[in-house]
């Protein structure tokens, strides 16, 4: 039984070609007018929410901790990217993009780290609502600092950066900077804290550190989505970023499956544009969502794509051998 | 004078709390799950008592019509949607809850719109107040609520503690298998667990809206959320630890609002519970599990 292995340089090239692909035929498609107004900020919206779910993902799928106070992180994000943009520091231009995107991640990974080394020292329900604490108080502290935030009524005239190829470039490289943590030694770190914390202790695991990395990790990319929506929304309001936006963003991890990247980004997709769908009967709208959520967990508790993940190589391995050698590829170990 | 009726406030506002506590701990006690949907059984049950007063019935009435619509609405919710799910993950049980809460939201606020309705709390409780000892005054409500908090709190001890039904709680909080193989019907006991949360929330619902006479469809998601950080505080699974816990978050509250730092309330009480979990990492009362490798 032969088998086509597509060798692992061949894979990137591909990926990478098929990532331009999708993101100049998306800008395409977004600039010929075929997609209104409130499609398009759906459209950058399910983006956003992709790089939220799939960095909740690493604290939640990979570390295996309960985090709840992921929307504080975005929070910070969001506010430190909308003042440095609105700083003037740089020349408005595609160099402040960037430097306001770091900026945004940075700060948010700060707070991870300060708040990760005193919540990372308690276990599962009690982490998730001390987070949850964290989350609040960040929320509070927003609202009570109007000079700096612009309290209540929030920041306003925020430069629009984020447009579709702003946007998709952030969640394909959240992706493959998440991945590429995830295959090396580090990831692998997170992965046995998940499986058993005392097990990967016991093989000299520095637990308290690799929580801690996982954690700021999660906030960098969660900064950097929130520092992408007030570059959509142009508006920054506290009340955007309570417990109910972090309980939306686990929502979407746990419905795509814990650990699965594209379980993550398919359940962020669906979850974000369900309202425009169900625009029809929007009386209903809400109740469907909850007893959707309901259902799933009721029959799929694993969430709808478990801990499957995709691989092109994989898939174009097993296209290959079917056309080559015209029998199925039953996987297994590489001959 | 004025840290006296302070206090007096912050003791009503805890045993509200603490009385929603002892909901979410005696079920996380039982099969570790953070009842999301627990804070909108609570607003449920001021649906019902201000349909029941306003219907023209008897108001006493009320009282007992929202602890029997809470107790069915809980034991419910735990058949069809937690129930099916005990061998599931954790987090898909959470998630469970979450949707829950969110459907019992969205039905109230489809049944009964989204503006806050006023609750007319004259119709159970007299709204005098009440001369005591050196020209201090008290609310009846205020006394009403302390004491009821109280009372429901030494009746759910003897339950607990010198019942049968109680012993088979117990038994399956401490380990649901064995407690199965010693002839205890887990199921039954799961259900009566949250029957009891839920008469408990029932009366908290009602105590609630005399202080805060507004019924809305999100009423129960903060009230539920600081009950829930009360029992966390308290240590969570212990019935002094809720009421401590409540008292604590109460106190706390009423102190910083009358402080002048009313916006802040909901960040302090997070901030002490934060505190709280750092210094003593299950609570004022909790038990410390070792882990066994």
């Amino acid at each position: 039984m032969k088998r086509i292995r597509i060798p692992l340089s061949a894979s990137y090239v591909i990926n990478l070609a098929l990532m331009a692909a999708v993101l100049v035929f998306g800008n395409l498609i977004m600039s010929s007018g075929m997609v209104g107004r409130a499609q398009r900020s759906v459209i950058l919206l399910v983006g956003i929410y992709m790089i939220l779910a799939v960095s909740l993902n690493v604290a939640t799928g990979y570390l295996g901790q309960l985090p709840l106070g992921h929307a504080g992180f975005m929070a910070v994000g969001g506010y430190a990217g909308a003042i440095f943009w609105k700083s003037g520091l740089l020349q408005q231009g595609p160099l402040m993009l960037v430097a306001g995107l770091l900026a945004a991640g940075l700060v948010a990974a700060l707070f991870g780290v300060a708040i990760g080394i005193p919540a990372l020292r308690l276990r599962g329900d009690y982490l998730a609502i001390i987070t949850l604490g964290f989350g609040e108080i960040i929320r509070v502290a927003i609202i009570n600092l109007p000079s700096i935030t612009g309290g209540t009524p929030g920041l306003k005239n925020i430069p629009k950066y984020s447009t579709f190829v702003v946007v998709y470039a952030c969640v394909m490289l959240s992706c493959i900077v998440i991945h590429m943590v995830m295959k090396s030694r580090h990831g692998r770190a997170i992965l046995s804290i998940r499986e058993n914390e005392i097990a990967a202790e016991s093989c000299g695991i520095n637990t308290t550190y690799y929580k801690v990395m996982a954690f700021a990790l999660s906030a960098f990319f969660a900064g950097i989505a929130g520092a992408l929506y007030a570059g959509n929304q142009g508006i920054l309001v506290p009340s955007g970023f309570d417990f109910m936006m972090s309980i939306n963003i686990l929502v979407m991890v746990v419905l795509g499956g814990m650990g699965s990247m594209v379980g993550s980004l398919i359940a962020a997709a669906i979850l974000t544009s369900l309202p425009l769908a169900l625009q029809g009967f929007s009386d209903y709208r809400m109740i469907l969502y909850s007893l959707l959520l309901i259902i799933v967990m009721v029959f799929k508790p694993s969430g709808l794509m478990g801990t499957y993940d995709f691989s092109m190589r994989r898939i174009l391995g097993k296209v290959g051998t079917r056309i080559l050698y015209g029998h199925k590829d039953e996987g297994g170990i590489a001959p | 004078m004025l840290f006296f009726s302070q206090l007096i406030n912050g003791l009503q506002l805890g045993s509200i709390y603490a009385l929603v506590a002892l909901g979410y701990s005696m079920v996380y006690g039982i099969i570790t799950l953070l009842n999301f949907a627990h804070g909108d059984v609570i607003m449920v049950g001021g649906y019902i008592a201000l349909l029941v007063i306003t219907s023209g019935v008897n108001p006493a009435l009320a009282v007992l019509f929202s602890i029997v619509g809470c107790v069915i609405l809980a034991v419910v919710i735990e058949k069809m949607a937690y129930k099916p799910l005990r061998s599931a993950p954790r987090i898909s049980l959470l998630i469970t809850a979450i949707g829950v809460s969110m459907l019992l939201q969205n039905l109230a606020q489809f049944f009964f719109t989204a503006n806050a309705r006023p609750f007319p709390t004259g119709a159970i409780l007299p709204t005098s107040n009440i001369a005591l000892f050196g020209g201090l005054q008290i609310s009846v409500i205020a006394l009403v609520t302390i004491l009821v908090s109280v009372v429901s709190m030494l009746i759910l001890t003897f339950l607990v503690h010198k019942t049968k039904v109680g012993k088979a709680m117990r038994a399956v909080s401490e380990d649901g298998g064995a407690a199965q193989l010693m002839g205890i019907n887990v199921n039954n006991t799961i259900s009566f667990t949250f029957a009891v949360g839920a008469a408990l929330a029932g009366i908290g619902a009602i105590l609630y809206c005399c202080r805060y006479p507004l019924v809305s469809p999100t009423m129960g998601s903060l009230l539920g959320l600081k009950a829930f950080v009360a029992a966390v505080l308290g240590g969570i699974g212990s019935i002094p630890g809720a009421m401590a816990g409540g008292f604590a978050i109460g106190l706390a509250e009423v102190l910083v609002t009358a402080l002048g730092l009313s916006t802040w309330a909901d960040g302090v009480v997070f901030a002490v519970l934060i505190i709280v979990l750092l210094l003593k990492p299950t609570g004022f009362m909790g038990r410390s599990i070792m882990e066994k490798v």
